[in-house]
Formats: C-alpha cells, structure tokens, sequence
C-alpha cells in the first residue's frame, strides 16, 4: 500500500481562502475598497499580487473600484474586486457596464446585515435579489454562493472561470460570519484544478468581432495592445462594437446576453442534495445557513426522520430543474434564510402553490444565525 | 448653414457678393472641387456639415461661402498653404497641404 | 483615375465607422480629434499602443471614430477605468477623453485622485461650458449668467476652474488652450503624452448649436473669434493689471513638473519583492 501521502491541513479564514482561490485561478489585478467584512481580501491581495507579478490597487471608492478592474478586464487582465452591501450598491452600473460590454470579472459581495449600513459585523444574506436585479436593465447574472473555507476557495476559481468563459461579471458570494471564520482546509492540488482562460482569437485582425455574429454566443475575446484594435460601448452595439439602434441588431445583443447563460444552465447551476432520496421534509439552504441545516438532516435522520437538504451553490442563474426534480413531492419544504424570503420568493415561483406540499419560511435579519433548533421547530407545521 | 444671427458675424466680412445678408436656401447642385492638382485646396463634400469655419479663418480669402453656406475655392491664386483650414475643419472635409 | 487626396489624419479613422461623424456643425470636438490625431501622428505611435478611452457626453462619442484600444464608459468613470487600462499594461499610451460636466461634476473625485496618484494618463478635457448632449444643462464651468435650461434665469451658481483644481490635486502637467488654437491643442497633447505622470490639457470649446444659441454667442467662427481675443499666452496674462485679469484667461502649459510615476512606483515595488526573493 503506497504511503499515504501527509496530507497537511492549513487552518484558514473565509476570506483569506477567497484570496487564494482568486490567485489559484490565474487573477492578476485587484482594484478595490476597504469595507468591513470583506477587507482581508484586498489586504491579502495587497500583499502577494506584487510578489507574483500581478497589479493590486486602492481606488478612491466603490465605483472607482469595478470601473478600474473593468479597465483592466479591457487590457486582459483576470480581474477582481470584493466588497460588502454598501460598495455592491456603488458597483452596481460598473457591474451592469462589465455585462454589457462582456468583460469578464468577478466581484466578491461578503454580505452584512443591511439596509444601508446596516450591521458591519454581522451576517446576512439580503443581497440575494440584488446580484440579479441590482443594475438597470435586463441581463441575467451569474452568482455563486459557497457554505465553508474550502469551498470558498474552490467557488473563487469557479466564480473566476465563469467569467471567462461567459464573458460577463461573476458575483462571488460569501457573508460576515463565512467570511471571518477559521477551518482547517486542505486546499486541493493546483495539478487537478482546472483553469479556464478567455477563447483567444485566431483570425488576424481585419476580421475580427468583438461580440458574436450568430448567437454562438460566446466568441473570442482579444485585449488591449494585441493588435485587435477593437471598441467597446455602453451603448446598444453591433457585432463590432459600434453603436446601434437598429431593432434587429439590438435584438441580436439582447438575445446574446440572455442566451449565453439562460441556455447553459446545465453548466452554469450546481446543487448539493443531502439525503434527499427518501425526504419527506427537505431544507432549502444556501451559504451559512446551511451548515445549521446540516446538522439538522444529521440529527433528524439519526432519529430516523426522513429529512434532507438542497443547497444551491449557484444562487443565479436559479435552478429552477433541479429545484423541481428533488422539491416537487416533498410534503414541506423548509426555507431558512438571513432576509425576509429573498430564496423562498424563487422557490415559490419555480414550484408553485400545491395544497400537499407547505413551505415553511424561518428568517432572520437581526445579525444572528439561524439555529439547528429553530429549523427542527419549524418542521412542526408541515404535519 | 450658416448661423441665421447676422449681427454676430461682428466684423469679419465676408467678401462681397455671397455674403448671405437674408438666408434664402436655394440649393444648387454643389460640385467637387475638380481635380486637385488645378485648386490648392480640395473639399469633401460628402463630409463637409458647411459650418463656415474654414472660410471665416482663411488669412487670404481664398476660400468663399455659397449661398447653401459651403465653402468653395474662390480665389486659388490666393492660397499660402498654411492648412489653417485644414487644421480647424471640425469634420476633416478641407485639405489645404502643399503638394 | 480621379486622384483624391488622402489627407494625413484619414489613416486614423475607422475606415468601418459611418463618416461624417456625430458632432453638430462647428462643434469644436471635431476639431480636438485632429489635434490629438496630428500629435499622435507626429509622434509615431503605433496606432496598437494607444488606449483612448471615454466617459459620457458630446465629446466621449470620439473614440469610436480613431483606429485604436478604445473604451467608451460610464459618465465621470473614464478615469479610473483608463487607470485600469495603465496598471494591467503600463506600456499602452493611454489617454481620456471626457468634457467639463464628465470630468468635473460626476467624475470629479476620479480626476483629483488620479491627478494626486500622478499614474500617467492623458486627460484631454474639452471644455464648452455645458451638458450639450443632453440638451443644454449648465456644468461646473458655465459661466455666471450665462442661460441654460437649468439656469435659464441665468446662471446663479459658482464655476471651477479646471487647470487650478487639477494642479492643486498634485497633477504635474497641466496645459489650457482653446478650440481655435489648433496648434496648440496638437503641442500640448503631444507634450502630454510624453510627460511621464498625470498629464491635463483643458481646450476650451464652442458649443454653438446649444451654448452659442442658448447665450446668443453667434455661429462656430464667432465663439471660436472669441476665444481667440479672450485667451491670451501665459506670460502675456501674467503681465497684465490685476483688474484687466478678470477679462482674460491664460492658455500655455501652466504645470509641468517631474514626480514619480505611480506604474513606474509598482514595477520598482514589484522588482524589488522578486530580487528579494531570489536572494532567499
């Protein structure tokens, strides 16, 4: 039996497994901010992006932040920033620019308590509906959402390939509690991780085009100083980028922007399903949250209960099949969540009212954590 | 077209006949410059938005305005070459370069 | 075959972009991307080294027009997205342009701070002294009294003046010059690529189809006369009274002083994190 190799377990903060994982992935410019909770991000990266060759800077706010990694998304940098609710709010036209013009980047939301500024310090999972919705206009998102260390690391270099590969602004989620907590992690080996680098174009420049012609939808994506000598617009554009009106060729963005990710869903959305082949009860929980339940479905299930978890990691685009595969006959469906009913307001809408099944909301918005009891308690009304 | 306010032309006169002192647009079928090589200064019309810039700046009045407002070579011997049109055309629609 | 001349400054449109292009007659934005062409022209740029990247706003619709890395962005956010553009690849020239109410009202916190970190950008600010795409709203540098349609009892609000709030934010070149001083417009951007920092150069612009009528300042060729008697050469302005300064403004190069460059700062930060490296 070939020694077993020691395994060398590091004992790492939320955010610092952020870091890594964007540094894993090959990020190489960090523009951003300081905000509690989500400042050790842009420390760390203020710390080893020098040592590696790659660009950290401190922008004046928010909106400088996204507009600076949008700049160098442009000169082909992999680009990040993090942030928590008050900096999204700011970002949220850089972001809606970053899609319209399919720049790939990530920007991290470790979510605090809200409105406003809210509670720092503490938890909350209120941003949900605003990484959809939170810039003008139509255009579906991306957005992640991990529930420990480890797989804040490996979201991060998800969250950072999605980008590249649909071109468009990835939201990573993580939350205060997520964000400042310690696990022992063992980070996988980089040999096995897979890195996705932006589709770089083969024709010569002359026929170039920055946005697809046919809604192949996703087509090569060429950088400042490469010869491509291309322009990108805020605006309504054609397939080179230029400003249009004109319905047909509108149509044809719009539908681009929507179909690259509505018609990859199958790639885009991952769930975990914990004991959910027999449920009678599940749990919908996403990010911290769903550490409690967990431990519910472990406690319940010793007691011989027939209790089980579905857990999104990918909170957009929302996933809708698979909520309907394992949801649909369930008896109840419990929905814990740190907002006033943000993943239960989707859920109803995938699922519809059906008089077998009742759907339980447990919420909280007061900076504390959902409890392993308050969820048990809450079973109680699905009789 | 050349702006409708007539008092603010302030001074600068535009050379005799052609200065439009009512607008009446009667448009005439405004031709290109003709080869380059006979007038010093080349127009492209299809550019050209008849601001009046390149004749209001010329130094020797080498250039005229129709009565549409573009501008034509009216007087090519005058031409020095100095590309003030061509440096100030808002529309890049005038070359004055010496050949 | 008709021989039509190619004129220089041809080579540097978009030859696939619809000709004549957006800019009312005898708007003076036409007349900034020729100087800004000549500039780049007479410095041999490789049209692939050049970034131009703009905000919103009459004159931020000229980088679709140039052959070059072109980014049209968000109002007030040109700055620091061209931030973005330098620190990935420092070795692109790039340049921004934007207007009074991009760079001064909604951009303004971007402008002081990139003129504080020095990071070598290329500002070309045309200034016409209005909100002309949205229809003629007064800006940060409408004169007072001057009519606007949010100031149409005449202008009761106070103005900047750009070259002194860019200087007294740390830029260290800074440059004023007018629409009908075209020479200029082509030295001074030229003067401010080569300038290794933050480089400003103010043209003062003509508006007439919204400012000029709004305020009765005649056609094209009367604001830009105007301009020509209301400017006067640095040293001539210095010169002058006090109370005759008031009727003037200057126009030259008002700031051109060496610091260090923020890209060139990392790159030195980055050399020595690798060398200390390797000595370990």
């Amino acid at each position: 039996m070939a020694k077993k190799k020691k395994v060398k377990a590091v004992l790492m903060q939320g955010n610092e497994a952020i870091s890594y994982g964007a540094l894993a992935a090959g990020v190489n410019f960090f523009g951003g901010y300081p905000i509690t909770p989500s400042t050790e991000v842009a420390e760390i990266m203020a710390r080893e992006l020098p040592k590696r060759g790659g660009k950290f800077i401190q922008m004046e706010d928010e909106i400088a932040s996204i507009a600076s990694v949008v700049g160098a998304s442009l000169a082909g940098a992999k680009a990040m920033t993090a942030t928590s609710g008050p900096g999204f709010s700011l970002m949220q036209e850089g972001i809606g620019f970053a899609k319209m013009i399919e720049a790939p980047c990530v920007v991290v939301n470790v979510m605090r308590g809200g409105p406003s500024t809210g509670l720092p310090t503490d938890p909350s999972q209120s941003d949900i509906m605003q990484a959809r919705w939170g810039s003008h206009g139509d255009a579906p998102a991306i957005a992640l959402y991990p529930d420990s260390v480890l797989e804040s690391y490996e979201l991060t270099i998800r969250a950072v390939n999605l980008a590249e590969k649909y071109r468009t602004c990835v939201t990573l989620f993580s939350d205060a509690c997520l964000g400042h907590m310690r696990e022992p992690v063992v980070l996988p080996d980089l040999s096995q991780v897979k890195i996705i680098h932006r589709i770089q174009p083969t024709l010569p420049p002359e026929w170039y085009k920055h946005y697809p012609e046919n809604p192949k939808y996703i087509s090569p994506l060429a950088s400042f100083g490469e010869g491509y000598r291309f322009h990108v617009t805020g605006l309504a554009h054609d397939a080179h980028g230029f400003p249009t009106t004109r319905p047909d060729e509108v149509a044809r963005m719009m539908d681009n922007l929507r179909n690259k990710i509505v018609h990859h869903t199958d790639d885009l959305v991952q769930v975990e399903a914990i004991a959910m082949e027999d449920a009678r009860i599940a749990i919908f929980a996403a990010g911290i949250t769903a550490r409690a339940a967990k431990k519910v479905v472990v406690a319940l299930r010793a007691k011989g209960k027939k209790v089980g978890l579905l857990r999104p990691l990918t909170i957009w685009p929302f996933p809708d099949e698979l909520v309907k595969q394992y949801l649909s006959d369930v008896k109840g469906i419990i929905v814990p969540e740190l907002n006033q009913g943000q993943l239960s307001l989707e859920l109803k809408r995938v699922l519809g009212h059906r008089k077998t099944r009742k759907i339980v909301e447990v919420q909280k918005n007061t900076g504390e954590l959902i409890t392993p009891q308050e969820i048990i308690n809450a079973m109680k009304e699905v009789h | 077209m050349p702006d409708k306010a007539e008092k603010h032309r302030d001074g600068q006169i535009l050379s005799g006949e052609d200065s439009t002192v009512k607008m009446q647009v009667e448009v005439n079928e405004v031709k290109t410059e003709g080869d380059y090589n006979s007038s010093p200064v080349y127009i492209y019309h299809d550019w050209c938005k008849k601001c009046g810039i390149c004749v209001a700046f010329c130094p020797t009045g080498t250039l005229g305005r129709k009565m549409d407002g573009s501008p034509y070579v009216k007087a090519p011997e005058k031409c020095i070459h100095c590309e003030t049109c061509d440096r100030l055309c808002p529309d890049f629609a005038i070359t004055g370069a010496k050949r | 075959m008709k021989k039509i001349p190619q004129k220089q400054i041809h080579k540097y449109l978009r030859h696939n972009k619809s000709f004549p292009h957006v800019w009312c007659p005898g708007c003076s934005n036409g007349i900034v991307l020729g100087g800004v062409i000549r500039a780049i022209d007479e410095m041999g740029y490789e049209k692939d080294s050049v970034a131009m990247i703009s905000g919103i706003g009459c004159s931020s619709r000229m980088p679709v027009y140039v052959d070059f890395n072109t980014a049209h962005t968000l109002h007030g956010r040109a700055i620091p997205h061209a931030t973005g553009v330098k620190m990935f690849k420092p070795e692109l020239n790039v340049c921004v342009i934007t207007g009074d109410g991009d760079a001064t009202a909604i951009g303004g916190n971007h402008l002081i701070h990139a003129a504080r970190r020095n990071i070598d950008i290329t500002v070309i600010l045309i200034n016409n002294n209005i909100y002309g795409m949205t229809g003629g709203q007064y800006s940060p540098t409408t004169p007072a009294g001057a009519k606007a349609t949010t100031m149409p009892y005449g202008n009761i609000d106070n103005t900047f003046d750009i070259c002194d709030l860019a200087i007294g934010a740390g830029a260290t070149f800074v440059a004023r010059t007018t629409a009908y001083h075209a020479m200029e417009i082509q030295n001074y951007v030229r003067m401010g690529f080569e300038h290794k920092g933050f480089s400003l150069i103010e043209v003062i612009a003509a508006c007439p189809v919204i400012f000029g009528r709004l305020n009765k300042r005649g056609d094209a060729s009367s604001m830009m006369r105007t301009m020509k008697e209301e400017s006067k050469p640095l040293a001539v302005f210095e010169a002058l009274p006090d109370e005759e300064k008031e009727k003037f403004y200057p126009r030259g190069v008002l700031v051109n002083i060496d610091k260090p460059e923020y890209t060139e700062k990392y790159a030195n930060l980055v050399a020595s994190l690798q060398k200390k490296e390797e000595a370990e």
